[in-house]
């Protein structure tokens, strides 16, 4: 065999034909920059926090206004890590377990559509509805009627970050080329391995993008939760600070929403890497 | 040998399918026969019903009416014994060529065994790819990922091999070089084969009989035998009396004797 793969349309490698054959000239500057690793974004961030910084000092921009990151940080010390703790958990588990439950729920949804035309045409309209009943709307009847323990806020968060996982679940595994639906029924193989060895595999890039996306989501359903009814949670702390008026403290409490939600992000985004790096687009593996 | 049964056996076969602008005749009436171990290309415009053929051969679809055979017996559902090649590769991208090639019998058993491991790296031996199994697909050119098709294809050792325009979407250059490389795995070990094709000098250079297909409603419209001894190479296509077949068949395609447009069973 003198067949050589052809990577001209395969791998990406011309970094390193260029290392191997030009080093002494180098990419130009704005090319350089670019390709450095969280250079831009981090001096991105720096530049607006000093810009945040100076500008709500020069102007005396009053605090509940808009107080600037050296109060917001003076804010996270106004209250005990404890506290600090306990709130995150808080919320970390609603989002949790409210995610968990729209994996466990939408998974099955979505193999009976994708599987039954028949289903999807009862199904999928009732779907729809739910996904437009405005959750925030419902929480309040939610919590009558599931009581003011975790069960309303999982229900809660469930219902926000499910449909677009039912979606891109349903999407993924219509996605299968056919010819392997029918190399697979020509086998006469069981039928649940048309799943698992095909359609849920060649869902899994477009799983994924569900999962990104309900991942963040499941926050803000576990944060409207706590603004409806809660004792406790990051939700919770930025009503009731606000209702203080303790301005600072509140953004403490937004700027670690934002950080537990960017790493739940990260997490997904990392399983996807480490486990199923095939399922990415190639140029960013 | 007298007695040895058809390998294909289609009588007076019809397949209508039900579509939003009504019912749509495919095949209106389909008569033909494979012997076994016969290379048989079914050449057709597009949308003749050329790939209906096929899977109603495999059991991937019954007929609307009419009765089909294979190897003496009615083929009532999806046969095991009929490998597939289908016009994209269509391999598992997550799995390696090897993983590929022994997928028939994972889809079925659930596991694989070393006797099944080492008949895959013989197998990927012959098409040419020893070595690249524990590539990925993705890694492989367009002509070698469709040799791992072929490879998984005939790794159960089928009786039939259907090809449903295996080749239609490699460039020109691979595409004459998978036709010599297909001819010598077949003349290695001769099966039953039914090549789907729209290309006349792919079915003149492979096939023993070549059926020519009318447009929908599908029928054959000419069963032809080509005039080329084996083995073959460039120079037997260039021979006067193989250009005249190949003009034949051209005026066939080009100019088909239109059945009539409500198809009665002949």
């Amino acid at each position: 065999m003198t067949a050589i793969p052809d990577t001209s349309d395969t791998a990406p490698a011309p970094s390193k034909a260029a290392q191997a054959g030009a080093p002494q000239i180098k990419p130009p500057l704005r090319e350089r920059l670019i390709e450095t690793p969280a250079l831009l974004p981090g001096l991105t961030f720096l530049l607006v926090l000093i810009l945040w910084e100076t500008l709500t000092r020069a102007f005396q921009v009053p605090t509940y206004v808009l107080p600037p990151p050296s109060r917001i940080v003076e804010g996270f010390g106004a209250v005990s890590f404890a506290r600090w703790a306990e709130h995150v958990w808080s919320t970390f588990r609603v989002a949790m377990l409210g995610y968990v439950v729209a994996i466990a729920v939408s998974l099955p949804i979505a193999i009976g559509l994708a599987k039954s035309r028949f289903l999807t045409r009862c199904l999928y309209p009732l779907l729809v509805v739910i996904q437009s009943v405005p959750v925030v709307a419902v929480a309040p009847i939610i919590i009558v009627v599931l009581g003011t323990d975790d069960a309303p806020r999982v229900v809660i968060t469930f219902m926000i970050s499910f449909f677009p996982l039912v979606v891109s679940m349903t999407t993924g595994l219509m996605a299968t080329p056919p010819e392997l639906i029918e190399l697979s029924r020509s086998l006469n193989a069981p039928a649940y391995r048309e799943f698992t060895q095909i359609r849920i595999p060649y869902a899994l890039p477009y799983i994924f993008s569900g999962l990104k996306i309900s991942i963040t989501l499941s926050v803000i359903g576990a944060v409207v939760a706590e603004f409806v009814a809660a004792d406790a949670g990051l939700g919770y702390f930025i009503q009731f600070s606000t209702s203080m008026f303790k301005l600072p403290q509140a953004w403490a409490g937004l700027f670690l929403l934002v950080a537990l939600s960017l790493l739940l992000f990260q997490i997904v985004t990392q399983i996807q890497k480490r486990l199923f790096p095939w399922s990415l687009p190639k140029e960013t593996r | 040998m007298t007695l040895a049964p058809p390998a294909i056996s289609f009588q007076d076969v019809a397949q209508v399918f039900a579509t939003k602008s009504g019912p749509l005749t495919a095949l209106g009436g389909v008569n033909l026969e494979v012997a076994q171990h016969e290379f048989v290309a079914v050449l057709g415009p597009s949308g003749c019903g050329k790939s209906t053929l096929l899977r109603l051969t495999s059991g991937l679809m019954m007929p609307s009416a009419g009765q089909i055979t294979v190897l003496g017996l009615p083929v009532t559902r999806p046969r095991e014994d009929v490998g597939i090649v289908f016009q994209q590769p269509t391999l598992l991208p997550w799995a390696s060529v090897e993983e590929n090639v022994v997928f028939p019998v994972k889809h079925t058993k659930g596991r694989v065994g070393p006797a099944h491991r080492d008949r895959a790296r013989e197998i990927l031996e012959t098409v040419g790819l020893g070595g690249f199994g524990k590539r990925l697909p993705g890694e492989l050119s367009g002509g070698m990922q469709q040799r791992v098709g072929i490879a998984r294809a005939l790794f159960l050792n089928p009786d039939l091999l259907m090809m449903d325009e295996p080749f239609s979407a490699l460039d020109a250059l691979t595409r004459d070089e998978m036709g010599y490389e297909l001819l010598r795995l077949w003349q290695a070990s001769p099966k039953t084969v039914m090549f789907i094709t729209h290309s006349i000098p792919e079915a003149v250079l492979l096939a023993d009989r070549v059926l020519v297909m009318s447009e929908r409603p599908g029928r054959v419209i000419a069963d032809l035998k080509v005039p080329l001894g084996r083995p073959r190479s460039e120079e037997s296509l260039r021979a006067p009396e193989v250009q005249e077949f190949a003009a034949h068949l051209r005026s066939l395609l080009i100019k088909p004797a239109k059945p009539s447009p409500k198809p009665e069973a002949a």
